[in-house]
C-alpha cells in the first residue's frame, strides 16, 4: 500500500484544523476559514490569530452518494457549510445525525472525528465534524 | 494594438475513444485547425489540460504534445485552471497574439478520462477543490457544487422542476451536433428520476466523463491580412479572473462574482453589452452553474435565470441562445479542454458552419469557462467581421 496520509501534512494543519483557529483581518474585520496569508476580502497581510467558535449552524449541505476513493465507508456522506457564531464558514462532515434529519438552519456544534486512515497500520487522520447541539436542544 | 482573429478551429467528437491516446487525440484537432486555417505554422503551443499528470502520468505537456505534433523548437506549455483550462488557455493564446510578439499561435485542449474507474476520475477532478479543506473531508467536486445549488435553491425559492428546464434543453440541443457525446433528448421526469449522487444533483445534473480534444488556431491582423481566406471571427474582448478556490473564504454561495468581474472587463474592451449578444456558451459543469452564470454574465437578475428558462428564455430563436452546442452537459466536458472546444463553436457559429443546431445571422458570441466551482472564471466575446 503506498502512503496516502504525510504525518508533516497532517502536523502542520493540526492548529487550524483541530483547534479551528483561522485569522482575522485587522483592515477590514474578515474572518478568514481556513486561514490564508492574506485577507480574500481586501488583500492586507496585517492579520491575527482567532479561535472560532464551536457552534453554529447549518448554511447548506449536501449528502453524497458517488464517494470518492478512500470515503467508500463513508457513503452517503454529509458535507455541509456552517456558518459559525462569529460569522465564519467552515466546511466540514456532518456526523451523529440521521440523513432524513438534516436541514438547512439546524443548530450544530464541532466533535473531533477520525477522516480516514492509511491501511490496517498506517497513520489515522482526524478532523473537524459538526454534530447536532445537545445542550441548546435540551434548553428548548 | 493588433486584432487577434480565429484563423481554424478543430474538434473532436466526445466519448470513449478507447483506440485512441493522448496525444493520437490532440493530432486529430491540431491538425483539424492548422488546416483550417490553411496550413499555417504555428509560432507557439499551449496545451490546456487538467488531469494528465495524475490520470495519464504524463508531464512535460507541453513538449509532449507540440513535439509529438511535429512542431520543435517554439515556445510551448501547458496552462493549467481545472475545468478552466481550456478557457485559460485561449486567454494565454490571446495575451500574446495581442501583445504582437506571435503573429500564430495554437491552443490544443486534449483530456484523456475513460481510462480509470469513476471514483479514480472522480478523485481527480476533486483536486479542483481545496485539498486540505475540502478533499480531505471528502467533499466531491459534485458534492461542493451540491452545496451551491442547495442554497441558490432555498434562497431564490427555485424548485426542482425548474432547474431541469437546463438539462432538459441542454439534451434537445445536442441531437444534432456531431461532436457531441449524447444525442439523445430527456424530459424533465428523467431528471427527478436520475440517480442522485450528490444531494440534490442527479446524474442528470451532471456533465458526464468523456475524452476529447479541441483546438483553435490565432493569428494577428498582419497575419490574417495576409492569407488567402482572411478569417471572419475575431476576438473582441477577452479577460480572466479568479476567486478564493475553498468554497468557505467567498463572498457568497449564491454568486460566481468572479465570471462577472471578466465579463464585465471583455464587454468593454468589445463595446458591447449582454443585450448585443447572440450565442453563448456557457459552462454548465453541472445545472447549477449554468444558471448561475446566466446571471453573473447578464442575461437575468439573481435568482431569475432558471425561472426566465422555464418561460422560454435562451431557448433555440432567442437572443441569446444558450448552448447550442449542448452544453458541457450533453455536448459533453472533458474538463480540461472544454473552453476551447466553446471558442471553436461560436467562432463556428459565427462564420455559418457550425455542423449542428444553428443560430441563423449570429454576428457577437460570448463563451465562458469556468475552473472549480467558481475560482478561474475566463470570458471570450467574439464578433463577426
Amino acid at each position: 500500500m503506498p502512503i496516502t496520509i504525510s504525518p508533516a501534512r497532517v502536523w502542520r494543519e493540526r492548529i487550524p484544523r483541530y483547534r479551528l483557529v483561522g485569522k482575522r483581518c485587522k483592515k477590514c474585520g474578515r474572518i478568514i476559514y481556513p486561514p490564508r496569508p492574506a485577507c480574500p476580502a481586501c488583500g492586507s497581510r496585517d492579520l491575527e490569530d482567532v479561535e472560532l467558535p464551536r457552534t453554529g449552524t447549518v448554511e447548506t449541505y449536501t449528502i453524497i452518494y458517488t464517494v470518492m476513493d478512500g470515503f467508500r465507508d463513508k457513503a452517503p456522506l454529509p458535507i455541509a457549510v456552517v456558518r459559525l457564531d462569529n460569522g465564519a464558514r467552515v466546511l466540514a462532515p456532518l456526523t451523529d445525525i440521521d440523513t432524513e434529519e438534516i436541514r438547512t438552519g439546524i443548530r450544530v456544534e464541532a466533535v473531533l472525528r477520525r477522516m480516514k486512515r492509511d491501511g490496517e497500520h498506517g497513520l489515522i487522520a482526524y478532523g473537524i465534524a459538526f454534530r447536532p447541539v445537545l445542550y441548546e436542544q435540551r434548553k428548548q | 494594438m493588433t486584432r487577434v482573429y480565429v484563423a481554424g478551429v478543430g474538434m473532436t467528437k466526445i466519448g470513449r475513444h478507447f483506440d485512441k491516446g493522448f496525444l493520437d487525440l490532440a493530432a486529430v484537432s491540431a491538425f483539424k485547425a492548422i488546416d483550417d486555417a490553411g496550413g499555417i505554422e504555428p509560432e507557439a503551443i499551449v496545451v490546456t489540460n487538467m488531469m494528465s499528470s495524475r490520470l495519464n502520468e504524463q508531464d512535460s505537456l507541453g513538449a509532449y504534445i507540440a513535439a509529438g505534433l511535429g512542431l520543435r523548437h517554439r515556445p510551448a506549455f501547458k496552462v493549467e485552471a481545472a475545468c478552466g483550462s481550456g478557457g485559460a488557455g485561449v486567454f494565454n493564446a490571446y495575451t500574446m497574439v495581442r501583445s504582437g510578439l506571435f503573429d500564430a499561435v495554437l491552443v490544443v485542449g486534449v483530456e484523456k478520462m475513460t481510462d480509470y474507474p469513476t471514483s479514480t476520475v472522480t478523485s481527480a477532478l476533486a483536486q479542483a477543490a481545496d485539498a486540505e479543506y475540502e478533499l480531505y473531508y471528502g467533499a466531491s467536486f459534485t458534492g461542493l457544487n451540491a452545496l451551491m445549488m442547495r442554497y441558490y435553491m432555498e434562497k431564490y425559492n427555485v424548485s426542482r422542476d425548474e432547474m431541469s428546464e437546463w438539462p432538459v434543453m441542454m439534451h434537445s440541443n445536442a441531437v444534432s451536433n456531431p461532436y457531441a457525446q449524447f444525442h439523445r433528448k430527456i424530459t424533465k421526469e428523467d431528471v427527478a428520476k436520475s440517480q442522485v449522487v450528490a444531494d440534490p444533483i442527479r446524474l442528470l445534473d451532471s456533465s458526464p466523463i468523456g475524452d476529447g480534444s479541441a483546438a483553435v488556431l490565432l493569428v494577428s491582423e498582419e497575419l490574417a491580412k495576409k492569407l488567402p481566406n482572411k478569417p471572419e471571427v475575431y476576438i473582441a474582448g477577452a479577460w480572466m479572473a479568479v476567486d478564493t478556490v475553498e468554497l468557505t473564504n467567498r463572498d457568497s454561495l449564491d454568486r460566481i462574482p468572479a465570471a462577472r468581474v471578466a465579463a464585465e472587463k471583455a464587454y468593454k474592451m468589445a463595446g458591447l453589452e449582454p443585450k448585443d449578444i447572440d450565442v453563448v456558451e456557457i459552462h454548465d459543469a453541472f445545472t447549477i452553474n449554468g444558471v448561475m452564470l446566466l446571471e453573473e454574465l447578464g442575461f437575468a437578475p439573481y435568482g431569475q435565470a432558471a425561472k426566465l428558462l422555464n418561460e422560454g428564455r435562451f431557448h433555440p430563436g432567442d437572443k441569446p441562445t444558450a448552448n447550442p452546442s449542448g452544453g458541457l452537459k450533453a455536448r459533453g466536458h472533458p474538463v480540461g479542454t472544454t473552453g476551447v472546444y466553446q471558442v471553436a463553436e461560436v467562432a463556428m457559429q459565427l462564420r455559418g458552419d457550425f455542423p449542428g443546431l444553428r443560430v441563423d445571422g449570429a454576428e457577437t458570441g460570448l463563451t465562458t469557462n469556468m475552473g472549480g466551482d467558481g475560482s478561474s472564471l475566463s470570458v471570450h466575446i467574439l464578433r463577426h467581421i
